[in-house]
């Protein structure tokens, strides 16, 4: 063993780089979480091309970049990653290995942990380092209704995937400098199992709403068609993005797309206003990466109302409609 | 013929979940359980698998006894027959032992299997881990998140969409999916047919003894990760609660929160000065 196992990992995940920075959020939290261990910040990254990453990931925090780059790793595969990643980690047993929560990452995370017999938390909302100087992994259930803290005692290293958007990067920083360990490919590596055969990207589509700042959900308690309307108003001023619930969607007064739930899209959004919705699980699932959450509803009891941090009791379309006025009058400002 | 397994579970079947604020505690026993709904996209999955090919359907599940439920209702949509596991022992235990317990079972009651299908996650846990993690302990090759698939021979084909890829992939079987919830439409089961379904069906019990395992590598105590602490996200959430008129909600909402709806916005939403000068803000 080379290192002294307390150094804090970061899988690096570049693919989507433009679209998703989970990797520089992980990075950005890792500096955060290094001086109470004492540790240092590594990225891991496997593939090819992979120098213009190397240097953000520098530029945003790693101390040493662990990098394998082949044209044989240019497809992200989960067994050969996981199997790279592995021997990687049994040579230098990083204290903690953090994978951003892509989904890559959700699957490819599970199959190293078992490679690496250790324990795995998924889909972190905070992480923190407590007093015995354990990584503290703050994980939703229950659709965001409950949050549990979790430890991994005595398996190392202590895994933990995080949700896009939970961390701040840290700025670009061009003076920043560290050490590049290049490795080669081993001899041995494994024909992977599973084989891809066309990788197309798609056009932008309506996930729109996953990634969207701003998503105003409607439900049935709009009242009409032509009042939840309204919502898609209020969406262009705040640039936001229209989700609607089963009811809505069987009602036809939103497409299939626009449906918010476990069968339908989950968000993530900085805000998130929820008009005449009671909460159903199937909804509220798919809302747990809702920093702020502003619910009307007429009803104070609904769950929608509880789990807000603003609960609006009042006219759901009325409320909407007052909201685009004043919108409007302060946008002009 | 195939040989198709489905992993479920039972989930609390909760619009509000029966939270003791007292003892920080989910009451879990006053949640009716339910079959998790992706494990039934999975079920669905497999069925018109076995429509196409012919075969036998194995659910399988981990849980109390109460569990058996969801077997019943997976016979009730087709499934041939279930196995339980359920022992005190097996409790709390995490991704990792799950998949090791139940990969046991399945090489216990079904070692020939051709295809494991799971569903993409659950509505409790929401880990995903368990299907991924399960293809690792059988030694299959696993995809997770397949949306489409067909069987050519031995080989299965799948397509999904991931990380804003649409990918085409294959694997040779035997082999383990999970499947998410955007196709694969659960059928509709009639209540006779429910009814029936607990009837005559073979739903096997098996424990820690019956499956050959050491109590010791089952449950929380084998588990890698604790569950240190587990509390109501709403209990720390601030739920101011406004009420009024709209015109009066919505000036309560930009008077406390203007400056986060702004952040959020990207944009400056706060009253300047001369704001009185537009004849809207008297009109009230």
């Amino acid at each position: 063993m080379t290192e002294s196992g307390k150094n804090i990992w970061v899988f690096g995940d570049y693919r989507n780089y433009f679209q998703n920075r989970v990797t520089l959020q992980l990075l950005s939290r890792a500096r955060d979480l290094a001086p109470a261990l004492d540790a240092e910040v590594c990225a891991v990254i496997l593939g090819h091309e992979l120098e213009e990453y190397v240097g953000e990931y520098i530029a945003h925090g790693a101390q040493t970049v662990y990098v394998m780059d082949d044209p044989v790793l240019k497809d992200y595969n989960v067994e050969r990653y996981a199997d790279l990643t592995a021997r990687l980690a049994a040579v230098h047993a990083p204290g903690i290995l953090l994978v951003g929560a892509t989904d890559f990452g959700r699957e490819f995370a599970p199959v190293l942990a078992k490679r690496l017999k250790t324990g795995l938390t998924a889909d972190c909302i905070d992480l923190g380092i407590d007093e015995d100087g354990l990584l503290v992994q703050t994980a939703p259930s229950f659709g965001g209704n409950l949050i549990a803290d979790i430890v991994t005692p005595d398996a190392r290293p202590q895994m933990a995937t995080v949700r896009p958007g939970t961390f701040q990067e840290i700025p670009h920083d061009d003076t920043a400098r560290g050490r590049v360990v290049r490795l080669p490919l081993p001899e041995d590596l494994p024909v992977p199992r599973v084989r891809l055969i066309s990788a197309q990207r798609l056009p932008q589509r309506t996930q729109c709403l996953e990634e969207a700042d701003v998503v105003i959900c409607g439900g049935r308690g709009m009242g009409t068609r032509a009042k939840f309307k309204k919502l898609f108003d209020l969406a262009r001023l705040m640039e936001g993005e229209v989700g609607a619930t089963r009811p809505v969607v069987h009602a036809k007064w939103a497409g299939h797309d626009a449906l918010v739930g476990q069968a339908g899209r989950h968000v993530r959004p900085k805000i998130l206003f929820s008009f005449g919705i009671s909460g159903a699980i199937q909804h509220t699932a798919a809302l747990s990466g809702a920093d702020f959450i502003i619910a009307v509803n007429k009803n104070p009891h609904a769950t929608m109302m509880k789990m807000a941090d603003v609960a609006v009791v009042a006219d759901a379309s009325q409320v909407c409609s007052a909201l685009i006025r004043e919108l409007k009058a302060r946008i002009r400002e | 013929m195939l040989k198709l397994i489905v992993c479920m579970k039972q989930v609390p079947k909760v619009s509000e979940l029966p939270w003791d604020a007292r003892t920080g505690t989910l009451k879990r026993e006053l949640a009716a359980g339910m079959m998790n709904p992706a494990c039934k996209h999975a079920l669905e999955a497999a069925l018109q698998l076995k429509h196409q090919w012919g075969g036998r359907i194995t659910a399988v599940t981990m849980g109390p006894p109460a569990a058996r439920e969801i077997l019943h209702e997976a016979v009730a949509m087709g499934a041939d027959g279930g196995v339980l596991l359920s022992d005190p022992r097996m409790a709390g235990a995490d991704t990792d032992v799950t998949s090791f317990t139940l990969a046991r079972a399945i090489e216990q009651t079904c070692p020939d299997f051709d295809l494991v299908l799971c569903g993409c996650y659950t509505t409790d846990s929401e880990t995903a881990q368990v299907g991924p993690q399960l293809a690792q302990e059988l030694d299959v090759p696993g995809v997770a998140y397949v949306e489409h698939l067909e069987i050519d021979g031995r080989t299965l084909c799948m397509r999904r969409e991931a990380d804003d890829f649409l990918e085409t992939l294959e694997m040779d079987l035997p082999g383990l999916v999970t499947i998410t919830t955007r196709r694969y439409t659960p059928r509709y089961v009639s209540m006779s047919g429910l009814q029936d379904a607990f009837g005559e069906v073979e739903i096997q019990t098996l424990d820690c003894d019956a499956l050959g395992l050491d109590p010791v590598s089952v449950g929380m105590k084998a588990s890698p990760t604790r569950i240190h602490k587990v509390y109501s996200a709403v209990a720390q959430k601030e739920n101011v609660v406004l009420k009024g008129s709209p015109k009066k909600v919505v000036d309560a909402l930009f008077e406390r929160f203007g400056d986060r709806i702004g952040a959020a916005l990207g944009k400056d939403l706060n009253p300047h000065e001369h704001a009185a000068v537009d004849g809207r803000e008297d009109n009230d």
